[in-house]
């Protein structure tokens, strides 16, 4: 068991035939992921790692049956077209890796999603992996790095670093203590799906025992996630690491949600609220593992 | 930030067709003084910088009359006012006001909510959370469909919650309106009216404005003529300005770069930092802080950028010439090929630390390619007359350890 994506998840890749694409593609693929078909406009009725591109999404659809989730790697300019696409097909798990992506074009993508009952990761989301069953966009990057790092168990992850959530789970796997699913929700200032959003999911999902959350400042994420646990969507024990405490507001750090603004995002407001709502909050990296190992 | 300076902000309400204040712009005393008899009433001169609380920082002076405006912009212009330096002053007819309001529209990124809210408060000229917060039932607010947009009756029966005058409701539901078309056709993050003035005289005036573009977005916009669509809350420096251009130059990869401090000296102990990923660099930053090192600057490099770029961020790094010691602090096990930043590394260091004779340096990388970098590091670095340490994975989240590394080496240095 895992969430949102496992052996039986079936994925296609608009911009497929890009540099992006392709490459992410093979990844997932060699990864074992079940990729039917990639989509770029004008290049339908050709094929790129054995998979056949189509002209639309809906196309795509037509030919393949249902397909449960796309990974858009499509430039920021030419994003909210695909993505839309890729909604109005009737796809229920969309995923946008792209950073840096307008604000206004964010929230158009959200509003739609929201209105057909898409599930839409980021932007600015890596996507997931469940541990040898699906890679579902670039998450692991490689199959030997990924194969690697990712040992099925279960402890869920969610991240809003891309990087520090294959770091999260390459130190919690080196201890032993497995995943079943992980997932970067994504950088950008507004994005589709939250932790509030997961944890739910891991709540149900009988694999999960115990979560860990790699937070940051900036945004009302991680409150949220604490309003889930304090109102009973989420009783699984949590591990919870902020960064960005020692860092000035006003000031946007890498990440285009990374600043303390209004007022709002600051660390002690997050380990202040997780604390209140029983989550087990580390000081450094390095505790993670060690408080996870103790709960399970 | 990119956020709008008030004259520039009113110019788009007014190309909108909301009504404004009286005023024009003035760089001189002189041009104060034309734009003043113009108007031909008493005036407010007003500093054009982007902080808050700048009323209180004596950053808005009145004048009565042309020469008194004269003088006032005299006073301001070139005034450093809450470390904003004034370049330009807005002069305002005075309004006389019979009631301040608030009208305003912020993306929440609150998973309830992702979309941008209206707020109108019958209560204005503070922070709109302080406002709720004393006094909620002065504030309504209306969550915005962006597919859907937000009609005219929408903004009117949300206005009309409070007894406010019929003839009044049909102005404001207006200038409501037009302001949330500012913030559409702008992409902004917020723009808000505050406070919105009701003169003595029954019209609706916004006093002030405050419109944040998403940075995002910037290039859509060329007419905003915005320089530096960075989100910092103060002036950018020097070395910030062509950090931005490096980014901007060079698409692939993120190379970021902001001071933290400025004006130290030699032997202060302050660290040059470079991060890796943005998750990485944060929890490597508060490492180094919680073991009391202070940080000249936090620089970072992330999602598989050149060598060139890498490079150039690192001799931004190293341009502050008063550094005690420089780490790359990799807290992450990366999933780009590490080996990129290996060699610009080398290739920078090779050129700074040739004139600086036991310079610390403490490097800590990890990831995909992580051998072969670690090689190319020791290989290219041996040799050079600095204290270097190179770590690998097995201290990624050993930060502890990295941060009192670079303690030790950077008060050693200082030492001799």
């Amino acid at each position: 068991m895992a969430i949102l994506a496992d052996e039986n998840t079936t994925v296609l890749v608009q911009g497929i035939t890009g540099r992006e694409g392709s490459a992410r593609a093979k990844y997932m693929i060699d990864y074992g992921t079940r990729l039917l078909c990639g989509v770029t406009p004008g290049r339908g009725g050709n094929s790129i790692n054995g998979v056949p591109v189509y002209n639309t999404v809906q196309e795509a659809v037509e030919e393949q049956g249902p397909i449960d989730a796309s990974v858009i790697f499509v430039p920021a300019p030419q994003l909210k077209p695909a993505v839309f696409e890729a909604i109005e097909a009737g796809l229920k798990m969309v995923i946008v890796p792209a950073e840096r992506v307008p604000l206004h074009d964010a929230l158009e993508m959200i509003a739609l999603a929201r209105r057909k009952g898409c599930r839409l990761f980021g932007p600015g989301c890596m996507g997931m992996v469940t541990p040898q069953k699906a890679a579902v966009g670039w998450l692991g990057a490689s199959v030997d790095f990924a194969n690697e790092i990712f040992i099925p168990g279960n402890v869920g992850v969610m991240s809003r670093s891309g990087g520090q959530t294959g770091t999260v789970v390459w130190s919690i796997t080196r201890t032993g203590i497995g995943i079943s699913t992980a997932i970067h929700i994504g950088t950008e200032p507004v994005i589709g799906t939250n932790f509030a959003d997961v944890l739910p999911l891991f709540e149900e999902d009988e694999n999960t025992r115990a979560v860990v959350l790699f937070g940051e400042i900036g945004t009302v994420a991680e409150e949220e996630a604490a309003e889930v646990i304090k109102e009973g969507g989420f009783s699984k024990p949590l591990v919870a690491y902020i960064a960005g405490r020692t860092m000035p507001s006003g000031m946007r750090f890498s990440h285009a949600s990374a600043i303390i603004e209004r007022g709002r995002g600051t660390a002690e407001s997050k380990v202040k609220a997780l604390k209140a709502a029983g989550a087990h909050v580390v000081d450094t990296p390095q505790e993670i593992a060690t408080t996870l190992a103790g709960l399970l | 930030m990119p956020k709008l300076l008030e004259y520039q902000g009113k110019r788009l309400l007014k190309e909108m067709g909301i009504p404004v204040p009286l005023g024009d712009v003035a760089s001189t005393p002189e041009e104060a003084l034309r734009i003043a008899t113009e108007i031909g009433k008493p005036v407010a001169v007003k500093a054009q910088i982007g902080v808050t609380g700048r009323f209180k920082a004596g950053g808005i002076k009145f004048a009565d009359t042309p020469d008194e405006a004269k003088k006032a912009a005299a006073g301001l212009l070139g005034k450093d006012i809450k470390g904003a330096r004034v370049n330009k002053v807005l002069v305002e007819e005075r309004l006389d006001v019979e009631r301040e309001m608030y009208a305003g529209i912020i993306v929440n990124d609150s998973y309830k909510v992702r979309s941008p809210v209206l707020m109108f408060s019958t209560r204005g000229g503070v922070d709109i959370e302080e406002i709720a917060a004393e006094d909620p039932d002065s504030v309504v607010s209306l969550s915005i469909d962006v597919l859907d947009g937000l009609s005219i009756e929408e903004v009117r029966s949300l206005v009309s919650r409070f007894n406010i005058p019929l003839p009044l409701i049909s102005s404001l539901s207006e200038i409501v309106h037009g302001l949330y078309r500012v913030f559409r056709g702008y992409s902004a993050r917020s723009a808000e009216m505050n406070p919105l003035v009701l003169t003595i005289n029954g019209k609706i005036l916004p006093a002030d404005c405050r419109i944040v573009i998403d940075e995002a977005s910037v290039f859509k916009h060329p007419d905003l003529e915005i320089d530096f669509p960075r989100d910092i809350s103060r002036e950018p420096t020097e070395l910030e300005r062509i950090a931005w251009r490096v980014e901007a130059e060079d698409y692939r990869g993120t190379g970021y770069f902001v001071q933290l401090a400025e004006g130290f000296g030699p032997g202060e102990g302050y660290v040059g930092f470079h991060g890796l990923g943005g998750g990485g660099a944060m929890l490597g930053a508060d490492a180094l802080m919680r073991h009391g090192l202070k940080l000249a600057n936090y620089a970072e490099s992330s999602g598989n950028p050149t060598a060139s770029k890498v490079y150039r961020v690192v001799k931004l790094v190293f341009s502050q010439p008063d550094i005690d010691a420089f780490v790359l602090m990799g807290a992450m096990v990366a999933n780009q090929e590490q080996w990129h930043h290996a060699h610009a590394l080398v290739r920078a260091l090779k050129e700074e630390l040739i004139s600086r004779p036991g310079f610390p340096v403490v490097i800590l990388i990890a990831g995909n390619k992580e051998k072969e970098s670690l090689e190319i590091l020791r290989n290219g670095l041996s040799g050079l007359p600095a204290r270097i340490e190179i770590y690998g994975r097995d201290y990624v989240y050993n930060v502890d350890f990295i941060a009192e590394r670079v303690k030790e080496l950077s008060e050693e240095y200082r030492r001799t």
